[in-house]
């Protein structure tokens, strides 16, 4: 759970790197070469089978985690005791559903279209790519999509808020010293990145 | 001061309870629980049944007295058992709910008794040392450092009660399996059978049917030792060592 965490937490910081070059003014062929590395170099392809089974292997221990912590907590009581947890370290596992969902659905809406979509092709400098720019920044028009979109990012962030310092405390790694820099650095963590993916649609809908 | 109660009350292990409404007459210098014990008095005389709850040592020091007193194990005061919880930390006039321990590990006896021999089992697996390690002066004999020593003493403060229990939203034993494993951990005398330990005290807590510690901390917050949940990562360090290193 930490392991398949930390990798998502490190993936996430390179694709929104990734992402960042749609905001590049030249009609996105920075980004559209970028999006062709990444899906004929071999070694980004290893990478990036590894990731979808960890994304595979941290929802399926995620959800058994979740139903197995549901049938040990007992009895509801008539007085709630839930003054003294985030909500969000309550609300893992639905939390994490919902981020599964949006998973599909952005893998079925951009990753399907560029590897087996036929998308249009644009040329530069003789190298022909297809244009995925084109789908993002056609999404990223309607209005629907873009609250959708910044939304589903706001549940990673809740997801993250909680799960960046507790995959250090559920490896051990807790110290007088570090634990507060990590409790740190997980709060911007969790803020900064998923606000970076979040700026995308709002900026493409609102400029582009 | 007067109060009114609303109390837990089942019959048994595989009835249906439901919480009962009691008003008592008592005053602030009364023990929580012997603010309860008026109640029964009251309950008897009326020919009613009393309200069964569990206490042994009065002092807070057994971890037999378990009640969650209005959402809190242990009711509002930090760092306090229920028996040391004095009824002037609530005010004339009010509604006080009490439920037992709640968690699949811990099924009800009856009214506020809950059954806590899971905790028993997992001490079994492993909370021990296996040899007579003799008497005071022989452990005096050892040196080791304060903080060392400190450190060990504040887990070995746990005194087995089960709040961690009550108010983990997973019902997880992690703070109270922690606890046990890194005061002996701690220790030269316990250090020897330490990963062995792990092992053993973390599959047992697993058969007992306790949750999965998410890291909420909502166990740290009510433990009435104040158990940190730095013994957690402890435990869990150990057992990731362990897996490695065991062949
Ligand atoms: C963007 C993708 C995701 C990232 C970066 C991420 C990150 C994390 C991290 C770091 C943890 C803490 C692990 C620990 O304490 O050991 C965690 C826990 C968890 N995640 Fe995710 N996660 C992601 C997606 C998902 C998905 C798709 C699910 C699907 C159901 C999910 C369900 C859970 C659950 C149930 C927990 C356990 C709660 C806990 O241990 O505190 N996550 N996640
Ligand atoms: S860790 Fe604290 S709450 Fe848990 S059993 Fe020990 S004393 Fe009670
Ligand atoms: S009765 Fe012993 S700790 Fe409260």
């Amino acid at each position: 759970m930490s392991l398949t965490g930390l990798f998502l937490i490190l993936f996430l910081v390179i694709h929104l790197i990734g992402n960042l070059q749609l905001l590049i003014d030249d009609g996105g062929r920075t980004f559209n070469e970028y999006a062709y590395l990444m899906t004929n170099n071999p070694l980004i392809k290893v990478i990036s089978y590894g990731n979808y089974f960890f994304i595979l292997l941290h929802a399926f221990q995620g959800i058994l985690l979740w139903r197995q912590n549901a049938s040990a907590k007992g009895q509801k009581y008539a007085v709630s005791t839930s003054n003294n947890a985030s909500w969000a370290s309550k609300n893992m596992g639905p939390l994490g559903l919902i981020i599964l969902a949006f998973i599909v659905l952005h893998m079925w809406q951009f990753w399907y279209q560029m590897k087996f979509g036929g998308l249009p092709t644009a040329t530069y400098d003789g190298l022909e790519v297809k244009n995925l720019y084109g789908p993002v920044s056609e999404a990223f028009s309607q209005l629907p999509f873009v609250i959708f979109y910044v939304v589903c990012m706001a549940f990673i962030a809740l997801h993250l808020s909680h799960g960046f310092q507790s995959a250090f405390q559920s490896l051990g790694l807790n110290h007088k010293k570090y634990t507060p820099a990590i409790k740190f650095l997980g709060t911007a963590y969790s803020i900064l990145v998923p606000l970076g993916f979040a700026i995308i649609p709002v900026f493409f809908f609102l400029f582009r | 001061m007067n109060l009114t109660l609303k109390v837990w009350r089942q019959k048994g292990a595989n009835v249906k309870g439901a919480l009962e409404t009691y008003q008592v007459k008592a005053n602030e210098h009364m023990s929580f629980l012997e603010m309860l014990d008026v109640l029964n008095e009251d309950l008897i005389s009326q020919g009613k049944e009393p309200v069964a709850f569990a206490h042994d040592c009065r002092e807070g020091i057994c971890g037999t007295c378990n009640l969650v007193i209005d959402g809190r194990p242990h009711g509002p005061q930090q760092g306090t058992t229920v028996c040391q919880l004095h009824m002037r930390a609530f005010k004339d006039g009010q509604t006080i709910v009490v439920e037992p321990w709640r968690a699949a590990a811990f099924p009800i006896i009856k009214d506020l008794v809950v059954d806590r021999s899971s905790f028993d089992a997992i001490i079994q697996a492993g909370g021990f040392i296996s040899v007579n390690t003799g008497q005071a002066q022989d452990g005096n004999a050892i040196p080791i450092e304060k903080d060392t020593a400190s450190l060990a003493f504040d887990a070995a403060t746990c005194i087995g009660c089960g709040a961690c229990v009550a108010a983990c939203p997973n019902g997880s034993a992690m703070l109270f399996t922690s606890a046990k494993v890194s005061h002996l951990a701690l220790m030269p005398q316990g250090k020897v059978e330490h990963e062995k330990r792990v092992q053993k005290m973390v599959a047992q807590m697993d058969l007992e049917g306790f949750g999965n510690c998410s890291n909420t901390g909502a166990c740290e917050v009510e433990c009435p030792k104040e158990i940190s949940i730095s013994n957690i990562a402890r435990l869990n360090r150990s057992y990731v060592g362990s897996v490695l290193s065991s062949d």
